[in-house]
């Protein structure tokens, strides 16, 4: 190869905060040619989809109702990921806090209880810290391998919703479609402004935030897990209960992920539907890396990715690109992160078997230096 | 229960098992050479969306599966090139793979969703066919079956009969012994990585051209994260992978079960049934810790960069 890579010293701290804007620079690019290649006039297509979509307030508003449940999670995830415990399942932790949420939320049909909406949300909530409890329990007793009980876990959590639509919790009254009651307003999240569908969800969303940057920089128990994380023996020998800091990560990502689910069916959506979610569990791994599992980082990627989210929709409707556009740009984006971290650890070099044509020669390194030294004394 | 309804599940199994074994197989030899690659349903899905278009327009089924084996390959040399030459984090990169092949097939189907194909049609094989019982099972099924059994044989004898297969296994094992005794570790790795990527492709053409011949979006429905299990399951045994695929393809035909015995299930709850199983077999088959290590490829999913 014409490259190599060399090792750096030091990891470069600004290449960290450079590669995700790299990133999605080289997306951008890739996006355009893409366009160009559909016959779409690259310059309006890109408009339409990153800057159309939030140039009114409604825009801005529609934004926030799409980043809330991805920053919820991916702030679950960035926790998980510090300690090096891979947590895939946002996904099905959030559909399940949705479904049994919702289940809740079906009860108080005929409700006008004030308690009624903390309730629904405590027990979305729970319902996703105790789908994350599951892969905990198992990784920490029988050694099993949370990518993959996360992920099967999110299958089973969207067939138990898909049953539940179509089962026990379908609208008696619906003409037999796919979907439960509408919820009443009692168990419906307040608007946070009106003419939009902006909910109090951003809120919770930006609590867990902060608490969450509380918890990683300013705890011993965040210290812990990052330490967990980058070195596990290390951690044993500093006498960490590793077990204890799995289980706390996962049922915090868990919890927080429930919490997006429920936000969902009782703010935007107001039913139980088979499509609670566009992928906003997976949406979330992209942001936790993307945002260098720090909360503010986060904060910036799962507006961009709410803004992927909104651009896609726009797309299909006004230029009638499919909607699979949004997976895409997600997919690509990642790629290009991983692609471009590399050179946080590495730098780029020309090949000495290729630049050898160009390197002096010893001798004339030597007379050069002594041409450098014989300047200097003058 | 009777005897038509056993043969017909015994059948039905083996469809149903073939792509987990393509997968698995590829998954296998990847993970040999000591790369854990977790894109595979990205590459089956990527195998499935071209192996059907390219079925679709040239009207050659078989032209299909070249192009879908072609797809996965070439998802997999993305996966080689930021994991092996940039050193990125396999994980992170395995799952990209995913996200991104579920992304990018669902783009380039969206157009196909939908569209009736005449799918790839059971050949049975004279005489053998005619066998009561096993014929019909094993012998009276599509050319990609019998593909399954071949590649099985294959895999397996390339595994524990081969030198090419020892020196997979050494670089898996221990590259650094394995560099110092002259072997070309990036090199062995890049192919087991494209065997991997070529095998999810053909698996994914598998699903689409001749299980049910159709695209549909995320069609692979997490099979590729069930092979990655299977293997686990298999503790990196050819033999066992074969086993462990026929097994999950019976859990997945549950349906056809229940309804022989006159149960009506919901189908929701019964599709459950592959991801539940996945998880009981993980944790007993990984709750003996000592015997994972024993069987795992020591240096499984950790990057070697040829320069350090």
């Amino acid at each position: 190869m014409i490259f190599k890579l060399e090792r750096r010293v030091d990891d470069s701290r600004w290449m960290a905060y450079l590669s995700p804007i790299l990133a999605g620079a080289l997306t951008l690019i890739t996006g355009s040619i893409l366009f160009w290649a559909l016959d779409k006039d690259p310059l309006q297509t890109l408009y339409t989809f990153f800057i159309a979509p939030v140039s009114d307030l409604y825009g801005w508003t529609e934004l926030g109702v799409k980043a809330a449940p991805i920053m919820l999670c991916a702030l679950g995830l960035a926790v998980c990921y510090r300690g090096k415990v891979w947590n895939i399942g946002a996904e099905g932790q959030l559909l399940f806090g949705a479904l049994v949420g919702g289940a809740v939320a079906l009860q108080f049909l005929e409700s006008d209880s004030a308690f009624a909406l903390p309730l629904v949300l405590l027990a979305g909530a729970l319902a996703g810290m105790a789908w994350a409890a599951i892969p905990a329990l198992l990784k920490t007793h029988f050694n099993t391998n949370e990518i993959l009980t996360t992920i099967m876990l999110n299958y089973i959590a969207l067939n138990l919703l898909l049953f539940s639509v179509h089962g026990p919790l379908k609208d008696p009254g619906g003409f037999n479609f796919p979907e439960s009651a509408l919820f009443t307003e009692a168990v419906t999240l307040p608007l946070l402004l009106e003419d939009s569908r902006m909910h109090i969800g951003i809120l919770f969303a930006l609590f867990a935030l902060v608490a969450v940057w509380v918890l990683l920089s300013k705890t011993f128990v965040g210290f812990q897990i990052k330490v967990l994380g980058l070195d596990t023996r290390a951690a044993h020998f500093a006498g960490f209960k590793e077990r204890r800091l799995v289980w706390l990560a996962l049922l915090l990502s868990g919890a927080l992920a429930g919490l997006a689910g429920v936000c969902e069916v009782s703010g935007p959506i107001g039913q139980l539907v088979p499509q609670v979610s566009p992928g906003y569990g997976y949406a979330a791994i992209i942001v936790a890396f993307l945002g260098r599992l720090h909360p503010v980082g986060i904060l910036l990627s799962s507006m961009l990715m709410a803004l992927i989210y909104i651009g896609g929709e726009l797309v299909q409707i006004e230029l009638n690109l499919p909607l699979a556009l949004t997976g895409l740009f997600q997919g690509m984006l990642l790629f290009f992160l991983l692609a471009c971290d590399v050179l946080i650890v590495y730098r780029i070099r020309l090949n000495p078997r290729f630049s050898t044509m160009r390197k002096p020669s010893p001798e004339a390194l030597v007379n050069g230096a002594d041409a450098k030294l014989s300047t200097h004394s003058q | 229960m009777d005897y038509d309804l056993i043969v017909n599940i015994l059948y039905a199994t083996v469809r149903t098992g073939t792509p987990l074994i393509l997968v698995a197989l590829g998954e296998l030899v990847c993970e040999k050479s000591g790369v854990l690659n977790l894109g595979q349903e990205g590459m089956m899905l990527m195998g499935a969306v071209i192996g059907f278009i390219a079925a679709l327009e040239t009207g050659n089924l078989w032209l299909g599966v070249t192009f879908a084996m072609t797809a996965g390959l070439l998802m997999s040399l993305l996966f080689g090139f930021i994991s092996l030459n940039l050193s990125a984090n396999q994980v992170a990169t395995g799952l990209a793979l995913t996200i991104f092949g579920a992304g990018l097939s669902a783009f380039v189907g969206s157009d196909y969703v939908g569209t009736p194909l005449e799918g790839i049609q059971p050949w049975h094989i004279p005489l053998l066919s005619d066998i009561p019982f096993v014929g019909r099972i094993l012998f009276s099924h599509d050319p990609l079956v019998y593909l399954s059994f071949g590649l099985f044989v294959g895999v397996y004898l390339f595994l524990n009969r081969s030198h090419a297969g020892l020196a997979l296994k050494a670089v898996g094992e221990s590259p650094q012994s394995a560099k110092a005794t002259g072997l070309p570790v990036f090199k062995i790795r890049y192919l087991a990585v494209m065997f991997g990527g070529a095998m999810a492709g053909l698996a994914g053409a598998y699903l689409s051209l001749a299980y049910t011949p159709l695209w549909a979006e995320n069609m692979t429905a997490g099979r590729g994260w069930i092979a990655l299990a299977l293997v686990v399951f298999a503790s990196w045994k050819a033999e066992r992978v074969l086993l462990g695929a026929y097994l999950f393809g019976a859990f997945s035909i549950m349906h056809l079960v229940a309804q022989g015995l006159g149960f009506s299930v919901s189908p929701n709850l019964l599709a459950i049934m592959p991801y539940l199983a996945t998880i009981v077999v993980l944790v007993m088959l990984s709750s003996d810790k000592a015997r994972v290590k024993l069987y795992a490829p020591v240096s499984l999913g950790k990057p070697f960069h040829p320069a350090d």
